[in-house]
């Protein structure tokens, strides 16, 4: 009886595997399963879980501010929908379109947007900055919904899939696997350089942003272009995903400017945790079943976001750490 | 100098006089809808994501009394009095366990609310929008436009609502608790007064001020499930400009920002004539974050 503690209490690791090989091994294990995706599902589930991952791309960007940083954006719909349209623009003005083009001009456009929503926003903390990031979203929000010349207004702008190319290597028109592939190495590209970036010294410094602002002030840090650079780059990696999200459904629209997109967003950190870069994949994915699965079971016509809204509140209230809030710090190491 | 003469001579000085009594007309529903917003962020330290909600949740109330007794002035009470009710079960069900946790939980918790809201109301009463009479139908010429006298009692109302309350703030002996409780929140405790009761009777006060404004503003325009976000982007811009928790910097800054929009819309389109409010928005950042309408801080 007396032993039984002492078992529970040695690393499931054992001695030969340090917490760095298990991290790595379970994060090959997942690539793998994401890479064979596409082969085995039907095609309505690939295109689902290609969704997921751009949402989850969108919601990890935004965890570099509400996690590490400790502001919450509710303008992440601007660098999204920025992108997409920087990526429409590339792929109307210029012919053949070019995926790189494409890219390139989403997160100059993002890029662009994020310098100024940073530029005025982080003069302001916590919910002030909150607010003021919603209110922009707002005012790209009436832009391009008014600009009609220039964005398409209501209707948003609709463009052709460009070919799938690597300079001298590859092209050929993409199909639904290799689009997810694609994605995917997007996605896993992004997550790795987030994750380098939160154990940088500059993620350090954020980090301590959140902690402690004044402290970290005081210590000689310029925390307002620590905040600027910060926003700039979680707007990089959200016009990427806006980008994304262009290339897969051939088209741009204002609805994604709109509010909506960034209180999504904000869902689904908290659900999936914040602070952990994986934890909002896994909420975009949770969201997003839930939504799906509402309804399947009660129709299209069901008003899935009243238990999802629900569920939200109650994870608020009883589970503020999110789904993977337990792994926060095995996750972060 | 010419073209600047000329452009300021085209515009009819009636035209003006029209947009002004418009600007403040509107200014002053917002400054209601803002002044609730602000009660509850100076006194809770919570930014009510679902302010604009119970406005239109007011204003959806409003329509259905209507409907029953097609008295106006009952439904108007009858709304005030339905939304303070459930403003109070919605603060002690979703706000009360987050007190004492970081007051972003708040803005998180409140944004699920009005998503629950805004989608049921979608639910409940479909796309279309609806609309109440206005309980006043005479008008008086103004210029060369039938100006409809309802419009200025709405101004009136919310002027006499938010003196009101300032009133009750000043005097009663619940106004007494709300301002011990902001200032010290424990001491207060300490004196016996009921903390977590005054923060839900705060919270309900807010409610029925938003769902007053709600109805109030029904008959100018439709009621839909969508018109909460309006108000509420608009009544934050107005807590941002007027000064955090400041409620006279608030209605200040409502009547302010409405006029701007009154008289940009002379010239640009209502929709665009938004851009005039995130400018001066943009402007109060830059050069006066704490706020155009208080004081410096020293």
């Amino acid at each position: 009886m007396t032993t039984a503690p002492l078992e529970t209490t040695t690393p499931i690791a054992g001695p030969g595997l340090s917490h760095r090989t298990i991290y790595w091994i379970g994060f090959c294990v997942i690539m793998a399963l994401l890479v064979i995706a596409p082969l085995v599902l039907p095609a309505f589930w690939r295109r689902f879980l290609t969704e997921v991952l751009i949402w989850g791309l969108l919601a990890m960007s935004s965890d570099l501010l509400i996690g590490y940083t400790g502001m919450v954006s509710f303008g992440h719909s601007v660098f999204f929908g920025l992108g997409m349209y920087g990526a429409a623009a590339a792929l109307l003005l210029f012919s053949p379109p070019n995926l790189w083009l494409a890219i390139g001009f989403g997160l100059a456009g993002a890029g662009a947007a994020a310098l100024f929503v940073a530029y005025f926003s982080t003069r302001l903390r916590d919910i002030y900055f909150a607010i003021t990031t919603l209110i922009f979203s707002q005012i790209f929000y009436v832009i391009i919904f008014t600009w009609t010349a220039m964005t398409g207004g209501e209707n948003g702008l609709i463009f052709t899939r460009p070919h799938l190319t690597i300079p001298f290597l590859y092209d050929a028109r993409f199909n639904g696997a290799t689009m997810h592939w694609f994605v995917l190495a997007m996605v896993t590209a992004s997550f790795l350089i987030l994750r380098r970036i939160t154990q940088s010294p500059f993620g350090a410094v954020l980090q301590s942003i959140r902690e402690n602002e004044a402290r970290t002030r005081a210590i000689g840090y310029p925390v307002q272009l620590y905040k600027i650079v910060a926003v700039m780059l979680s707007g990089l990696f959200a016009g990427l995903a806006g980008v994304l999200y262009a290339i897969q459904n051939e088209f741009a629209a204002p609805d994604f400017v709109y509010f909506i997109t960034s209180g999504d967003t904000v869902i689904f950190n908290v659900m999936g945790g914040i602070g952990t870069l994986v934890g909002p994949i896994v909420g975009a994915g949770f969201f997003q079943l839930l939504r799906e699965l509402l309804s399947r079971l009660f129709g299209d016509q069901f008003p899935y976001l009243i238990p999802l809204g629900v569920i939200f509140i109650v994870m608020i209230i009883f589970l503020p750490q999110g789904l993977l809030g337990f792994a926060r710090r095995w996750l972060n190491r | 100098m010419d073209a600047v003469a000329g452009f300021f001579q085209s515009i009819p000085i009636e035209l003006i006089i029209v947009q002004t009594i418009n600007g403040i007309v509107t200014g002053m529903i917002l400054a209601l809808v803002a002044s609730g917003l602000t009660l509850i962020f100076g006194i809770m330290d919570v930014v009510n994501f679902a302010h604009g909600e119970l406005f239109m949740l007011g204003a959806y109330c409003g329509v259905i009394v209507f409907a029953l007794t097609g008295n106006f002035w009952v439904a108007l009470i009858t709304s005030a009095l339905t939304v303070a009710l459930f403003g109070a079960a919605l603060q002690i069900a979703t706000l009360r366990p987050l007190v004492g946790r970081d007051p972003l939980t708040t803005i998180l918790a409140t944004f699920g609310t009005s998503l629950i809201l805004q989608n049921y109301a979608l639910w409940q009463f479909g796309p279309v929008a609806r609309k109440i009479d206005e309980p006043i139908s005479a008008q008086f010429t103004l210029f060369y436009l039938q100006y409809p006298w309802y419009r200025l009692v709405i101004a009136g109302l919310s002027a006499a609502i938010i003196g009101g309350f300032w009133l009750f703030l000043k005097h009663s002996k619940f106004g007494v608790w709300i301002r011990a409780t902001t200032q010290d929140r424990v001491m207060a405790q300490a004196m016996g007064i009921p903390v977590p009761w005054v923060l839900t009777g705060v919270f309900a006060l807010g409610a029925a001020m938003a769902a007053a404004s709600g109805v109030l503003f029904a008959p100018l325009a439709g009621v839909n499930h969508t018109m909460g976000l309006d108000w509420v982007l608009k009544a934050f811009i107005v807590v941002v400009v007027g000064g955090m928790g400041s409620l006279g910097g608030s209605i200040a800054a409502a009547i302010f920002i409405s006029l701007l929009e009154a008289y940009a819309s002379i010239w640009v389109s209502p929709a665009q004539a938004v851009i005039v409010s995130f400018v001066v928005l943009i402007l109060t950042l830059l050069f006066r974050p704490t706020g155009l309408f208080v004081p410096t801080p020293k």
